[in-house]
C-alpha cells in the first residue's frame, strides 16, 4: 500500500489533499543502522549565519532585550546586574538544547525499531515535505504538530530526519526534565525545556523570547511547539494558547524578517498509546509522573498493535500575509523594538485570530479512521440501550450498514476520511473493531462497548466485592475513550451540529430564532471546540450550506426546515451534541444546588465529580460522558467567561461565587427551557 | 593603476572637472559673476549668456524624453558593444563591454527586443493652450519673455518620474502648462504672481525639472489656465561676502553653474545632490535637498542664511542675517520643503566655503552587507564620517562593475585578476555576497591622508579591505550616469527608477533585506516574467540613522500595462518602507507620488498646520500644482 488515493473526488467544493507514503516500509525492507549512520545534508534557510550551539546562548546574553530586562531587574530588586546576569545565564542553561546529530541517529535507530513493533505503517504526505522544504529555504519556519501523544514530538524529529530536512528545536515542558537521562537526550535531539507557568517573571520570559527568537531569526533550525500547550486528552482540539505564537510571530512584526512560514502538521493515530491513561486522568485518577522507570513500565504497550499513523503536513502559511491589512507595523516606529512591551490590542488579536485558524489547519488535515464512525455509532447506540433497556450492542450488519451512511455523510462534509473503498464495507469495520478489541466486543452477532469487565456483575451478587462507584468508573474508562474517538472527527460536523440542536432548542423555525439559538450554543461551547472568534455568522451560514447541500435541510426567506430525509441526519447530529450539553447543564445544576461560599477552584472538579457520579447512580443522568473532568473544566470556564461565576481572589486560593440566577438561566435555556432571546439578555 | 602622483592628482581633480566641465570650451571668467540690477538687465534678457547652461529653450541641449543632454547617452554599437556618445563625462566616448552581458544576465533582456521612444515630439498632440487673455496682455506690458509653444510647455509639463517619462517616449501627453515665463529677476516674479493673483491664473514653478516626486504633473483637473514659471534665467550670483563666507544667489541657478561660478572665486557651497548638473537653487530649497558631501557642509536646510520668496501675499524674509536666531518657529521651514505650494523662491543667501586643497577617493570591500552597515555604523558613531561615505550592497556593486569601461592595457586589467583573486579566493570572500564602501575625502592635504587612515583602520574591524580609489570613483560616477542608463533599459524592455528612505540605525539592515524581498515578491505576483533588479545602498549616514536609496527595475516583456505594474511595485515598497521604520522621503519629497502617506507621516494635526499656512499665504490656491496636502 504505498500510495492509496485518499479521497473519492466527488464533490469539487471539497478540498484537494496529497497522498501518502508509508515510510516504514522502507525500514522493513533494508538496514536500520544503515539508515541511522547515512548521510545526512539538509537543505538551510537562505539566510542562514552559521552558527554553532554554543554561540547561540552567547548571542542570547548579548541581545539588546535581555541587557534592557537586566537592567531592569536590577534596578527593580536592588541585586548588581552581574548577579541578574548570572540567573538570566544559568535559565538559558536549563532551558536551552543541544542538539547532537550522534543521539538523533541513535533516536533514528531505535525509533525504527520502536515504530515497526508498534505501528502498521507511518504514512507522510510528501508533497508536504517538498513544501516544507521549500520553506525552509525562503523564510525562518515554525512547525506546528497537534499534540495526542507523547509520541508526537519525536516521531517528528524522526520523519524529518528520514527526509533529510533541517532537524526542529522543540519547546518542551519541563515534567520531561524529571526523567533525568531521558530529558538529556531529549535535549541531545533538539528539545529546549520551558517551565509550565512563570507569568510574572520577567527574566525567566525574556531569556526565554530571547532564545527562542535568536533560533528563529538567525535561521538556526525550524522551531517546532505544540499550539494546544498540552496533549490533548480527548482527542479534542484545545483552545489555543498564544505565550509562544506570540514569540515567534515578533520578529516578522518587528520587521527582523521578511516573513516567516508556518506549518501545520496534523498527526492522527488509529490508536493512540496513551488511550486508557488519558480516561482515568479524566476520571480523577491522578497522572503517573514522567519518570523513566514508569516509561519502562509503559513496555508492555510494545507487544501491541497500535495501527497506523498519519502525518500530514499543511500548506506553510506566511505570517505576512496572515497579517495584511490586519496589523499596522508602524506601531514599533517610536519605541526601540528590544524594549519589551505588551502587545498592542491589535496584535492581541491577530494572534488570536491566527492561532484559531491554525489549528482550524490542523483539524482540516486530521485523516479520520472507519473506527471513529464505528465509535460515534457504537457510542450513541450504547447510550440508547441504557435507556430503552433493550438488549445490548447493535447487530454487525446493522452497525456496517449505518457506519456507510455516515461514511457518505462524511465525505460530504470535506471530512478526510480514510476508508478503503477497494475493501468491502464490512471487512473495514471488522478490522477496526479487532483493532481496539480493548473497548468493543462481539458477542452473539451483536457489537457492544467492553464495559462489564470479566463478566456481567450483577449489583445482587454476594461475591462482589466491586462497588457501584467502581463499577459505574471501570464503564466510563472504556466510555470515555470511545468518546476520545468520535471527538477526532467532531470537527467535521460540529457546526451542523451546533445548528440541528438549535433548531431542535429554538421555540420556531424561523431563521432568527434559530440563528440566536445557534448563537447561544456556539457561544456557550467556545470553550470546548474550536470556534474561531468572531465567526458566529460564517458559522451559521457554512453549517446552513452543509446541511441543505446534503438535503436534510431547506432554507426560505425566512425558515428553516428540516427535511423529511434529513430527521435522520438532524437526529445524529443533535446526539452528538447532547453529552455535551448534558455535561454543561449538570454543571450548572451542581453550582445551583450545592456550591457552598468558600468553593474553590481546586474543589470544583472532585465536587462536581462526586456530584454527578450521585445522579449517574441514580439513573437521573443518561451520559457517562460528563464524568469527564475536561468537560467539567471547560464548562467552568465557559461560566467564567459568561460571567456567571466570578473568581474571588483569596490569600491562598481562587474561590468561585456563583451568580446562581444567571447559572439557573443559562441551565435553562441549555434544556431548551427557555427561549434564548432571555438568556441572552441575562448575560448582557 | 594609480600608481603615481600625478595620476591620482588628475583624479582628485576629475569630479571637479565634472561638475564643472560639461560645456566645451573655456569659460570666459568675465561673465562669471554679475551683481548688476535687476532693471539694468531687463533690456538685454537674450543677449548671450556665456557660461551658463541651461537656455530658455531647453530643448536646444536637452533631450525631450530622456534624461540630460541631448548628445550624452548610451547605445549598442554595431558590434553589439554598450558606449556611451558625446564628450561631457569621464565615460564618454568609451566602450563598456561588461554592459551587455550584465543587461542580459540580470534583466533577461535581448538586443533583438527593442522598444523605441517616439522620435519627434508632435506639436499637435500637445493639448491647445487655455489662455487668460487678460493675464496675457497685462503680462505683454511688463516686457517679461513669455511662450505658449507646445514644445516649450510639454518641457515644463514633467519631472523624471518613469511614468512621466514612459509617456514621453510614447508620445503621450496629458495636461500640460498654457504657457510658460521666463522672469529674468526677483521684481519679474513680484510682477507675475500679482498679476496671476489678479486674473486668477494657476502658477507652477519651475527650476531644473528634475522632480521625481510627479511634483511637476499639471493637476488634470485645473481649469484655469497653468503658468509655468521658470525660474532658470534667475542665474546671477549676485554678490559674494568673502568676510561672513555667503554668497547672495538668485534661485534659478543650477547646481554645476552655481559650484562653477564660485570655484572661479576660489569658494564652493559643497552641495552636490545626484541631480546637480540640472537642478536648480530654488528646487533644492523647495523640497528640503540633499548633497552627497553633507558631512562637511550640511544640506541645504543647513546651507540657507536667508531666503526670498515672492507669494500671493507678498514677498517674505527675513531682516537680517544672523547665523541662528530664537524667533518663534523658523519661518525657513515653512518655506523649505512647500514644493511650490506657497510661492516662488527668487534668492538665496548661503554659505559658501573655501575650495578645498585635497580630494581623494577611496573604496572598502567588505565580506558582507551586514559588516558593511556595522562599519558605516561605527563611522557615524565616532563622527569621522568623510565627505561622503556611501555602501554598495552586492547587487550594486556588480552592476558598478559592470560599466567599467574597456582598459587600455593588459597590465591593467592582469592586475584587475589579481586584485579579484586576492579578495575572493585568499581572503575568502564570497563574490556573491561582498559588498563596496565609496568614499570621498576632501580638505587639507594633511588631514586627508590623516582621516583616511582613520577610516581604513575602522574598516580593518569590520574585516573590510581597501580596494583602491579607482572603484571609488567609479562608484560615484554611476550616480551621474545612471539616469542615462535608464534611457538605455527602456528601449530594450526594461524599466526601473530609485527611491530612497531615511531610517535609524537599528533598523537599517531590517529595511533594506525587507524591501528588496518585497520587490522581488511583488513583482512575481504582479505578473512580471524575469526577476527584478532589487538593490539598494545606503548613501548617507547620520548620528542616529542613516538614508536608504534603493534602485529596482524590471524586464516588462510580456506585461500589458508595464507602468501599472511599476507602480504597484512602487507603492508596495513605499508601504514595506514606512512599515520597517523609514520615512516617507529624506529628500526626493513628497509631491503628488506620496501625498497619501502625508497623514500618517506628520499626523492629523500635522496636516491641519500646514494647510493653514497654505490657507493664509495662498488663499485662492495660485499655487495650484497641489504637491503636497
Amino acid at each position: 500500500m504505498a500510495t492509496e488515493a485518499i479521497y473519492p473526488h466527488r464533490d469539487p467544493m471539497l478540498k484537494k489533499r496529497d497522498d501518502f507514503e508509508d515510510m516504514l516500509e522502507e525500514r522493513r525492507n533494508s538496514s536500520d543502522l544503515r539508515y541511522a549512520l547515512r548521510c545526512y545534508t539538509p537543505v538551510l534557510y537562505k539566510g542562514l549565519a552559521p552558527c554553532k550551539a554554543s554561540m547561540l546562548k552567547s548571542m542570547v546574553l548579548q541581545s539588546d532585550q535581555l541587557h534592557h530586562v537586566i537592567g531592569q531587574v536590577s534596578r527593580e530588586t536592588g541585586r548588581a546586574a552581574d548577579d541578574v546576569q548570572e540567573e538570566a545565564s544559568a535559565i538559558l542553561e536549563e532551558m536551552a538544547h543541544c542538539l547532537q546529530l550522534s543521539t538523533v541517529r541513535f533516536f533514528a535507530f531505535t525509533l525504527s525499531k520502536v515504530f515497526k513493533t508498534l505501528f502498521r505503517s507511518i504514512c507522510v504526505n510528501e508533497e508536504g515535505i517538498q513544501r516544507l522544504q521549500q520553506a525552509i529555504q525562503e523564510h525562518p519556519v515554525v512547525l506546528l504538530p497537534s499534540h495526542r501523544s507523547y509520541m508526537d514530538f519525536l516521531l517528528m524529529s524522526y520523519i524529518l530526519y528520514t527526509y533529510d530536512i533541517a532537524l526542529p528545536v522543540i519547546a518542551a515542558g519541563m515534567d520531561f526534565m524529571g526523567m533525568k537521562f531521558v530529558g538529556e537526550m531529549l535535549r541531545m535531539s533538539g528539545a529546549f525545556f520551558i517551565r509550565r507557568s512563570f507569568g510574572g517573571d520577567k527574566l525567566y520570559w525574556s531569556v526565554f523570547s530571547e532564545y527562542v527568537k535568536t533560533m528563529l531569526k538567525n535561521g538556526f533550525a525550524p522551531v517546532e511547539f505544540f499550539l494546544e500547550g498540552t496533549r490533548s486528552r480527548t482527542s479534542k482540539s484545545l483552545t489555543p494558547k498564544l505565550g509562544l505564537l506570540n514569540i515567534v510571530m515578533d520578529p516578522y512584526l518587528k520587521g527582523e524578517v521578511y516573513d516567516i512560514n508556518v506549518v501545520p502538521v496534523s498527526i492522527s493515530y488509529e490508536r493512540i498509546l496513551e488511550e486508557a491513561l488519558y480516561a482515568r486522568e479524566m476520571l480523577g485518577v491522578p497522572k503517573p509522573k514522567e519518570s523513566t522507570s514508569g516509561l519502562f513500565k509503559a513496555r508492555k504497550v510494545l507487544s501491541e498493535d497500535y495501527g497506523s499513523i498519519h502525518v500530514y503536513f499543511g500548506q506553510p502559511v506566511s505570517v505576512r500575509s496572515l497579517a495584511q491589512g490586519r496589523v499596522n507595523r508602524c506601531q514599533f516606529n517610536l519605541v526601540p523594538r528590544h524594549i519589551p512591551r505588551r502587545p498592542s490590542e491589535e496584535i492581541q488579536s491577530f494572534v488570536n485570530d491566527s492561532a484559531y485558524r491554525l489549528v482550524r489547519a490542523q483539524e482540516e488535515n486530521m485523516v479520520l479512521k472507519p473506527w471513529v464512525l464505528l465509535a460515534s455509532l457504537l457510542l450513541q447506540n450504547h447510550h440508547q440501550d441504557q435507556t430503552a433497556g433493550q438488549k445490548r450492542g447493535m447487530v454487525l450488519e446493522e452497525l456496517t450498514a449505518q457506519a456507510v451512511w455516515l461514511r457518505d455523510m462524511f465525505r460530504e462534509y470535506g471530512a478526510f476520511l480514510h476508508w478503503p473503498d477497494h475493501v468491502p464495507p464490512s471487512e473495514v469495520v471488522s478490522s477496526s473493531l479487532s483493532l481496539h478489541r480493548g473497548l468493543v466486543r462481539v458477542c452473539e452477532g451483536r457489537v457492544q462497548l467492553a464495559v462489564e469487565q470479566g463478566g456481567q456483575v450483577k449489583p445482587g451478587e454476594p461475591h462482589s466485592t466491586v462497588t457501584p462507584e467502581e463499577e459505574l468508573l471501570s464503564q466510563a474508562v472504556i466510555v470515555l475513550s470511545c468518546a476520545s474517538y468520535r471527538n477526532q472527527g467532531l470537527h467535521v460536523f460540529l457546526r451542523p451540529a451546533l445548528l440541528a440542536s438549535a433548531i431542535n432548542a429554538a421555540s420556531s423555525n424561523l431563521k432568527q430564532e434559530v440563528f440566536n439559538s445557534f448563537s447561544f450554543l456556539r457561544n456557550m461551547f467556545s470553550n470546548e471546540f474550536i470556534l474561531c472568534p468572531g465567526a458566529t455568522v460564517q458559522d451559521f451560514e457554512e453549517a446552513c450550506y452543509l446541511l441543505v447541500k446534503t438535503g436534510a435541510l431547506q432554507v426560505t426567506q425566512q425558515e428553516l426546515l428540516v427535511t423529511e430525509r434529513g430527521q435522520r441526519t438532524v437526529a445524529f447530529l443533535t446526539s452528538m451534541l447532547d453529552p455535551f450539553l448534558q455535561g454543561y447543564q449538570v454543571v450548572c445544576r451542581f453550582l445551583c444546588e450545592e456550591a457552598t461560599e468558600n468553593l474553590t477552584e481546586k474543589q470544583f472538579v472532585p465536587a462536581v465529580r462526586k456530584f454527578i457520579i450521585k445522579h449517574l447512580l441514580a439513573g437521573r443522568l443518561r451520559y457517562t460522558e460528563v464524568l469527564s473532568s475536561d468537560l467539567q473544566k471547560n464548562s467552568l470556564a465557559a461560566l467564567l467567561r459568561l460571567g456567571a461565576v466570578q473568581k474571588i481572589k483569596a490569600a491562598e486560593q481562587g474561590t468561585l461565587k456563583v451568580n446562581k440566577v444567571m447559572v439557573n438561566s443559562l441551565e435553562d435555556t441549555l434544556g431548551g427551557r427557555l427561549p434564548t432571546q432571555k438568556a441572552v439578555g441575562a448575560r448582557l | 593603476m594609480l600608481g603615481n602622483t600625478s595620476d591620482r592628482q588628475r583624479i582628485a581633480q576629475q569630479r571637479l572637472r565634472i561638475i564643472a566641465g560639461h560645456l566645451q570650451g573655456p569659460v570666459d571668467g568675465d561673465s562669471a559673476i554679475l551683481a548688476a540690477e535687476c532693471k539694468a538687465q531687463g533690456s538685454k534678457t537674450d543677449v548671450c549668456r556665456e557660461g551658463k547652461t541651461v537656455p530658455r529653450r531647453r530643448q536646444e541641449i536637452m533631450k525631450w524624453n530622456g534624461w540630460g543632454y541631448s548628445d550624452s547617452k548610451f547605445l549598442f554599437n554595431k558590434k553589439g558593444q554598450a558606449e556611451f556618445t558625446g564628450k561631457r563625462y569621464r565615460l564618454s566616448g568609451m566602450i563598456i563591454p561588461g554592459l551587455k552581458d550584465w543587461m542580459e544576465g540580470t534583466f533577461g533582456a535581448n538586443l533583438q527586443h527593442k522598444t523605441p521612444a517616439t522620435p519627434l515630439l508632435t506639436s499637435s498632440a500637445v493639448q491647445p493652450a487655455t489662455l487668460n487673455k487678460a493675464f496675457l496682455e497685462e503680462l505683454k506690458s511688463t516686457g517679461i519673455p513669455f511662450s505658449h509653444d507646445a514644445e516649450d510647455r510639454v518641457f515644463r509639463a514633467h519631472g523624471h518620474c518613469l511614468h512621466e517619462i514612459f509617456a514621453l517616449r510614447e508620445g503621450k501627453f496629458g495636461r500640460v502648462p498654457d504657457m510658460v515665463v521666463w522672469p529674468n529677476c526677483h521684481n519679474d516674479v513680484v510682477k507675475i504672481v500679482e498679476l496671476a493673483c489678479k486674473h486668477n491664473v494657476c502658477v507652477i514653478p519651475y527650476g531644473g525639472g528634475t522632480s521625481v516626486s510627479s511634483a511637476l504633473e499639471c493637476p488634470p483637473e485645473e481649469t484655469r489656465s497653468i503658468v509655468s514659471l521658470d525660474t532658470s534665467q534667475m542665474n546671477r550670483i549676485l554678490w559674494i561676502d568673502e568676510k561672513n563666507l555667503t554668497a547672495h544667489v538668485e534661485a534659478g541657478i543650477v547646481g554645476q553653474d552655481l559650484e562653477r561660478l564660485l570655484n572661479e572665486s576660489g569658494y564652493c557651497t559643497g552641495h552636490e545632490p545626484d541631480s546637480m548638473e540640472f537642478s536648480s537653487l530654488g528646487g533644492w530649497v523647495a523640497t528640503r535637498a540633499s548633497g552627497m558631501k553633507k558631512n562637511i557642509y550640511g544640506n541645504i536646510e543647513d546651507l540657507v542664511i536667508h531666503i526670498r520668496m515672492v507669494t500671493p501675499r507678498g514677498v517674505i524674509e527675513k531682516s537680517c542675517q544672523g547665523p541662528r536666531m530664537s524667533t518663534g518657529p523658523d519661518i525657513h521651514h515653512f518655506i523649505m520643503g512647500s514644493e511650490g505650494t506657497l510661492g516662488v523662491v527668487t534668492e538665496v543667501t548661503m554659505k559658501i566655503r573655501p575650495m578645498p586643497e585635497y580630494q581623494k577617493y577611496g573604496s572598502v570591500v567588505f565580506p558582507n552587507f551586514e559588516q558593511g552597515v556595522a562599519c558605516l555604523r561605527e563611522v557615524a558613531k565616532q563622527r569621522c564620517a568623510p565627505a561622503s561615505i556611501r555602501l554598495m550592497d552586492n547587487e550594486q556593486f556588480k552592476f558598478g562593475h559592470a560599466l567599467k569601461p574597456q582598459v587600455s592595457s593588459i597590465f591593467t586589467s592582469f592586475l584587475d585578476g589579481l586584485k579579484t583573486f586576492y579578495i575572493t579566493k585568499f581572503k575568502g570572500f564570497d563574490p556573491n555576497r561582498l559588498c563596496v564602501a565609496t568614499l570621498l575625502f576632501e580638505g587639507d592635504r594633511e588631514k586627508v591622508l590623516q582621516h583616511e587612515k582613520q577610516v581604513y583602520d575602522i574598516a580593518a574591524k569590520f574585516g573590510g579591505l581597501a580596494a583602491g580609489e579607482d572603484n571609488g570613483q567609479r562608484g560615484y560616477m554611476l550616480t551621474f550616469v545612471i539616469a542615462y542608463l535608464r534611457d538605455l533599459g527602456m528601449d530594450y524592455y526594461v524599466i526601473g527608477e530609485s527611491f530612497e528612505t531615511s531610517v535609524p540605525w537599528d533598523r537599517v539592515l531590517d529595511i533594506c533585506r525587507n524591501v528588496k524581498a518585497r520587490i522581488i515578491q511583488e513583482c512575481k505576483d504582479k505578473g512580471v516574467q524575469f526577476p527584478p533588479l532589487s538593490t539598494c545602498r545606503v548613501t548617507q549616514t547620520y548620528d542616529t540613522g542613516a538614508c536608504v536609496y534603493f534602485y529596482f527595475a524590471f524586464n516588462y516583456r510580456g506585461l500589458s500595462d508595464p507602468v501599472h505594474v511599476y507602480e504597484q511595485v512602487e507603492h508596495a515598497a513605499r508601504e514595506e518602507i514606512l512599515a520597517n521604520g523609514g520615512s516617507l522621503s529624506h529628500h526626493h519629497g513628497v509631491g503628488k507620488l506620496r501625498k497619501e502617506w502625508m497623514r500618517d507621516t506628520v499626523s492629523n494635526v500635522g496636516v491641519g498646520m500646514l494647510k493653514s499656512v497654505k490657507d493664509y499665504v495662498d488663499p485662492d490656491n495660485i499655487f495650484g500644482n497641489r504637491n503636497l496636502l
